[in-house]
């Protein structure tokens, strides 16, 4: 590729006709490292009827929208196709993009296919000198590694809610730079057939003011009874991790996470989950966590406002039956 | 169908993870690993696209750590052959993992390449699509359901709050997989062993892989917890007073 020039790509991922926050985080961390570089922050904007999407972009300096009917629904291939084409012909420094399910898919497309350096799961961007430097959260949010992006163009992901949106945010009308089609799409090899919307569950655990988690650390299906123990006498909801619900011990309408639900509940009562950046994204807004490990260096001390070091087991007898005997105390 | 399963040993996080003198990269001179997990959804895939529409199904791991294990384990629940590809170092970048997969593929008829989408070591890359990028393959990730349809297949990719979509993707492809539609089967540590003395590993040697540029790692920390929880300590008794007490004072419990 040829040697690249100072601006900052930001790609524009939507969804349902709507942009996804990431995307405003992403803008607003752009504008800062633009800034620094002497470069502009550049939104790219990739759909069929996505026009009006540009309104609310108004924290790039630029837009640059490629409208086509073969990039209506989302595809890896047919959207890194074109963001291929551009970044070759208009050589960014840096390519950002949320770490998200479209977002790691495009970012190691183009990575690999352009031979170009990539960061993934980064939480922090930053400009030292004419150096960006990122720093990516690994093992679970165990590690932090930083390192040197290079001297462009590379590729990176960054976790959702790392930088505020309200940066990204703006009422300006951007400049728009509406691009043909820079590549025929015509060798694309798959196309969306339908869209597949979330099974309904027996409770939606996002209005349940108590949730009771819980993670592998419930070690087996047999184990639950003692969280559904918990969960009554909290006037609560059992959900759980990913790795709880791909073992099918809890229906996906009980997952907390990235790939989950959202939830803000008063009380989030974390047992046996170690915190893990997916989990944590939709969780940590709630009003009081309180976390069960027995792992006291696990992330989710960090997110947690009140902590256990202990086998769950052995305190989860002893929290039932307190509450029991408040409760009878109460009556 | 020619089925490549590609298997990527990673650090196993119960263990007390150590940075090395370099300060650059993980201590891997007492380190154990594990089976990435979503590599292990992917094998399940597989396994269950052979069961059930027939397939020939090809394990590949890169050797170091305690990949015989994997590989023959791997055997024991159903698949055809396994390969164990030398010549890289120990815990490679994903770049180099994705470059070394793409020499041992290059010689191999294959239809559909399944991979983990995503590892917890991941910061240079995630090896399905960079693999899918440098081969030039079509490619889905972050899947949780992959059914053939007419010399194609048909695969489920999961977005944000449980929104999926169908895609169908012309083969040769690459799939990253998140999840497989089941739990991976269990497979008795006695198969394993039997599996062990009956079946052999096809090794391969990779040397000569193509090298790609990264990124410049300058150091590699744990963090210091900018926020701490509020630890609750004493017996499980104690604790659980302590713990109603909490929800007492913000009205969550009578
Ligand atoms: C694209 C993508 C999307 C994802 N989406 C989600 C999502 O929506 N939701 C989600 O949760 N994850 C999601 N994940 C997975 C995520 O990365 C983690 O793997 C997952 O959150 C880990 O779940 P866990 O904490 O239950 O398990 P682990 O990380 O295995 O943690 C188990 C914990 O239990 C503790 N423990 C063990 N035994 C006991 C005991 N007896 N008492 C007390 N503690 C004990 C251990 O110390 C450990 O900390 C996603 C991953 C990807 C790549
Ligand atoms: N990053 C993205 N860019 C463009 N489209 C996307 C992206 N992510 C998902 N999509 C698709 O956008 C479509 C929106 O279509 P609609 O619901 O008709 O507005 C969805 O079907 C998704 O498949």
């Amino acid at each position: 590729m040829s040697p690249s020039g100072q601006d900052i790509w930001v790609y524009a991922e939507h969804q349902r006709g709507v942009l996804s926050s990431v995307t405003y985080e992403l803008l607003g961390k752009a504008r800062e490292l633009a800034g620094a570089l002497g470069g502009r922050a550049v939104a790219v904007l990739l759909g069929d009827g996505v026009h009006p999407l540009t309104a609310t972009l108004g924290a790039a300096d630029i837009v640059i929208a490629v409208e086509a009917p073969s990039l209506a629904e989302f595809t890896p291939q047919a959207h890194a196709a074109v963001l291929r084409a551009l970044a070759q012909s208009r050589a960014p420094r840096l390519l950002l993009f949320g770490a998200t399910s479209s977002g790691m898919d495009l970012a190691s497309l183009l990575a690999g296919s352009l031979r170009i350096p990539l960061i993934v799961n980064c939480k922090t961007l930053t400009a030292e000198g004419g150096r960006v430097v990122a720093t990516s959260q690994l093992c679970g949010g165990k590690l932090l590694c930083e390192a040197d992006t290079g001297d462009g163009p590379a590729v990176v992901t960054v976790i959702s809610g790392a930088f505020p949106a309200e940066q990204g945010v703006s009422d300006r009308t951007p400049q728009v730079e509406v691009v043909p089609l820079p590549v025929a799409l015509d060798t694309v090899r798959m196309r969306v057939t339908r869209l597949l919307e979330p099974a309904p569950g027996d409770v939606d655990i996002a209005k349940a003011p108590v949730l009771v988690a819980v993670g592998r650390g419930i070690q087996r299906a047999d184990n639950l009874p003692m969280a559904e123990e918990l969960a009554a006498a909290l006037g609560g909801t059992v959900c759980g991790s990913r790795p709880v619900v791909d073992q099918g011990w809890l229906p996906l309408s009980r997952q907390v996470g990235k790939s989950g639900m959202i939830v803000k509940p008063r009380l989030y009562f974390a047992l046996g989950i170690s915190g893990a950046p997916e989990h944590v994204e939709g969780m940590k807004d709630a009003d009081l966590i309180i976390a069960v490990n027995s792992d006291a260096q696990a992330p989710i001390f960090s997110v947690a406002d009140y902590g256990v070091v202990v086998d769950m087991f052995e305190l989860l007898p002893a929290l039932t039956q307190e509450l029991g005997s408040r409760k009878t105390a109460a009556a | 169908m020619n089925i490549a399963v590609l298997l990527n040993m990673v650090p196993d996080l119960v263990e007390e993870l150590e940075i090395d003198a370099s300060g650059t990269a993980l201590d891997t001179q007492w380190m154990r690993y594990v089976l990435n997990e979503s590599d292990e959804h992917a094998l399940e895939q597989a396994l269950l696209l052979k069961d059930r529409h027939g397939a020939r199904v090809t394990v590949l791991a890169l050797d170091y750590g305690e990949v015989e294990d994997t590989l023959f384990s791997a055997l024991a629940k159903g698949a055809d052959e396994a390969v164990k590809l030398a010549g890289l170092s120990e815990a490679p970048s994903k770049r180099a993992a994705a470059a070394a997969f793409k020499t041992a593929l290059s010689g191999m008829a294959c239809d559909l390449v399944l991979t983990g989408v995503y590892a917890i070591d991941d910061q240079d890359g995630h090896t399905a699509g960079l693999l899918a990028g440098l081969m030039d393959l079509p490619f889905v990730g972050v899947t949780r359901s992959v059914e053939p349809a007419d010399g194609k297949v048909l695969v489920q990719k999961e977005y944000a709050g449980g929104l999926a979509a169908e895609i169908e993707v012309s083969l040769p492809a690459v799939i990253g997989v998140l999840s497989a539609p089941q739990p991976p089967r269990y497979v008795p540590v006695a198969k394993i062993r039997e599996t062990r003395k009956t079946r052999k590993l096809t090794e391969q040697d990779i040397t000569g892989a193509e090298s790609l540029p990264g990124p410049t790692i300058r150091r590699m920390f744990k963090p210091e917890a900018a926020e701490h929880a509020q630890m609750l300590e004493g017996s499980p008794e104690d604790v659980a007073k302590q713990i109603v007490m909490i929800l007492a004072e913000r009205g969550l419990v009578p």
